[in-house]
């Protein structure tokens, strides 16, 4: 089987109120991909946390989306152009995506696949809470974004949608 | 290194007046649902008075937990924990056979399950060693902060970093093989597993084994080298002298999937052996106190005052009398032989234990990819149905129990759970307290002294993050505070690493 050339990767924690909104809107995207309203050239990855092994999932693609709960995005959501950075996440059971991309370019020796960052703000992380009413209106419209977004998924369309 | 031994440090748990003492918190607020604190109370001529370490526990679990299906437990525990959900799963596994009458799984369900916990152990070791406390031990406790992280590591030794790199995602590998996914698993059914290997998966995970075995020893030998190579600080750092616990097999060997209860005083005697896990509230007690959520558990016989004890890869290595790989099995026999056969208590040597314990799994998972048991179709035997449910395994950081209450219609009513964390509480609460005596007593208290007292917590590789994350929270805080509360200085590590006051 063939490496999809753009990996979408997705994390938090399904039962910690907000911090499901990526995994839910994985959830979502696998729905767009097999109803086959967008390609089918996204591989979609989901995990609790970013971590080193996932400079092996992102080895060979072209492209990175990572979609996170935050804390400080501006809603209904923000996308971004990441950089590789050296951050306080690095000594840490969970890695930035942009920490990951700097630890990939050391264990890879290469240059990181281009990446953007969809954060999504979220409210309340309580074990066992469900999405808070904000964070699910910011998650239909993350979804809209998406499926705008992955329906071309060239480097030229994404870097035009980048927030301003 | 300072030698204060003489200071009780028992006392510095509670200072015996406050007024007039300064305040410092180490906090590295860094995710939603908390991680550990230090706050230490200095006087005027910067001796310390109290040190304690804080940790936030899992909070509301049980009320996450309470009404639901029994047998959702195994995936739905996986989410009090994203480092180590396969523990969870596992121990809930472990405790809803019980619930369904089954105390003797099939050959090849016992067997899958083995094999994700050794692969559970594997990533989770390999994280900790190679990434989260190597640069440390590699560098030294007091360089640069810019150089002490993974980037250090792997900018100055690119391929061990590759090689923890490497080691971790064979250990997930084999996790998804028998999970049938990354995350979110069902393997462990009551009764059984859902589903065993095939021939394509076995030989997918054999054929990368030699080098998985090969990298172990190599790290074996590292942890064990820079243990040696500076021998009295080793030895001595953050030393305290407790009692041990783990589960052994029948025979004392190791056993990280199941066994009895086995106790070793901090004189080497067996306290306590083959005690049946499901009696574990008869022998372990969790004392509350005030000033932290988490509770401190201690052995019964031996009361609140002297029954601290330790768990985890250093509990583990001088607890059993054997282990059943040979690799690993040499490499016990000559950590024993350190202290002449007599038990372990440098608290530095939880690095040494826990790559001998890379290196039994990594053992461990090849012996069970070459047994055709795990290729069988008898996955899944049934009982009759019993009202409570207790589980315990041997997690990455030490004895994790999962103890359940159900009804008639098979709902949770009470869940209670001692995780391997909340057993070393008392153990690293001591720990911080000799670092502090030793090394900050009566020193200008700077971020390399302070980072000692982290180097003492993480030697424990306690699981403080519960799988909340969240873009932009500030990762390190440090405040001096007066007697009063009111803020002398701040100190605040940014997100990018940059320090600012």
């Amino acid at each position: 089987m063939s490496l999809k050339p753009v990996a979408v990767l997705a994390y938090g924690n399904p039962s910690r109120g907000d911090d499901a909104l990526a995994p839910c809107l994985l959830d979502r995207i696998e729905s767009m991909l097999s109803n086959q309203q967008i390609p089918d050239t996204c591989e979609l990855i989901n995990d609790f946390q970013l971590q080193i092994e996932h400079t092996l999932d992102i080895q060979g693609r072209s492209q990175l989306l990572f979609i996170d709960a935050s804390m400080n995005a501006t809603a209904p959501f923000e996308f971004s152009d990441l950089q590789a950075a050296q951050d306080d996440s690095i000594s840490s059971h969970a890695l930035s995506p942009a920490a990951l991309l700097t630890v990939y370019e050391q264990v890879h020796h290469e240059t990181a696949p281009h990446a953007f960052l969809l954060a999504i703000p979220g409210y309340e992380f309580e074990l066992g809470e469900p999405l808070s009413r904000q964070a699910e209106d910011n998650l239909r419209q993350a979804t809209e974004f998406c499926a705008q977004l992955l329906s071309d998924q060239r480097l030229e369309h994404w870097k035009s949608l980048v927030s301003r | 290194m300072i030698n204060q031994s003489d200071i009780e440090i028992d006392r510095l748990e509670t200072a015996q007046q406050t007024e007039g003492l300064r305040r410092i918190a180490i906090d590295p607020v860094s995710r939603v649902e908390g991680h550990g604190k230090v706050t230490l109370l200095l006087d005027e001529n910067d001796r310390v008075q109290q040190a304690r370490l804080h940790i936030v526990e899992f909070r509301g679990f049980e009320k996450f937990i309470q009404g639901r299906p029994y047998w959702e437990l195994p995936v739905l525990v996986q989410r009090l924990c994203g480092i180590c959900p396969v523990s969870h799963h596992l121990a809930a596994g472990k405790a809803i056979d019980q619930l369904v009458g089954v105390d003797q799984l099939t050959p090849t369900a016992e067997k899958v399950r083995r094999l994700m916990h050794y692969g559970q152990l594997l990533q989770s070791h390999a994280l900790h060693f190679f990434h989260l406390c190597s640069p440390d031990l590699l560098f030294g406790v007091n360089s640069s902060v810019a150089e002490r992280n993974v980037v250090g590591v792997l900018n100055a030794h690119p391929e061990l970093a590759k090689q923890g790199v490497l080691l971790r995602k064979f250990g997930q590998e084999v996790i998804r093989v028998t999970a049938g996914k990354r995350i979110h698993g069902s393997s462990a059914v009551p009764g059984g597993v859902n589903k065993s290997l095939n021939k394509e998966e076995r030989d997918y995970l054999l054929q990368d084994m030699d080098q998985m075995i090969e990298w172990s020893q190599a790290a074996l030998e590292t942890a064990k080298s820079l243990f040696m190579q500076d021998l009295e600080y080793s030895r001595n750092f953050a030393r305290i002298n407790t009692h041990m616990m783990s589960l052994t097999g029948k025979n004392g060997e190791m056993d990280l999937y199941h066994g009895g209860l086995r106790v070793k005083t901090m004189d080497g005697n067996v306290l306590l052996d083959q005690v049946d896990y499901r009696d574990y509230n008869q022998h372990i007690h969790e004392q509350v106190k005030p000033w932290s959520y988490m509770k401190f558990p201690y052995l019964t016989a031996l009361g609140k005052h002297q029954g601290d004890y330790r768990v985890g890869p250093l509990a583990r290595l001088n607890v059993c009398d054997s282990i059943d790989t040979e690799l690993a099995e040499a490499a016990r026999v000559d950590f024993r032989a350190f202290a002449d056969g007599g038990m372990v208590q440098s608290t530095l040597a939880y690095h040494w234990a826990r790559m001998i314990e890379l290196l039994y799994c990594t053992e461990g998972i090849r012996d069970l990819l070459h047994d055709d048991d795990l290729l069988g179709k008898d996955l899944q035997i049934k009982g009759e149905m019993r009202p409570r449910g207790i589980g315990v395994i041997e997690a990455p950081r030490g004895t994790l129990f999962h103890d359940y209450d159900i009804n008639e219609d098979g709902l949770v009513t009470r869940a209670n759970l001692i995780v391997s964390t909340t057993n070393n509480n008392r153990a690293m609460n001591q720990s911080v307290r000799r670092v502090a005596a030793d090394l900050l007593d009566g020193r200008e208290v700077t971020e390399p002294l302070l980072n000692q007292i982290e180097v003492s917590i993480r030697a424990y590789d306690p699981c403080l993050s519960c799988a909340t994350h969240a873009l932009g929270k500030m990762p390190l805080e440090v405040e001096l505070l007066d007697s009063e509360g009111k803020r002398v200085h701040r100190l605040v590590k940014d997100s990018k690493g940059q320090l600012s006051e």
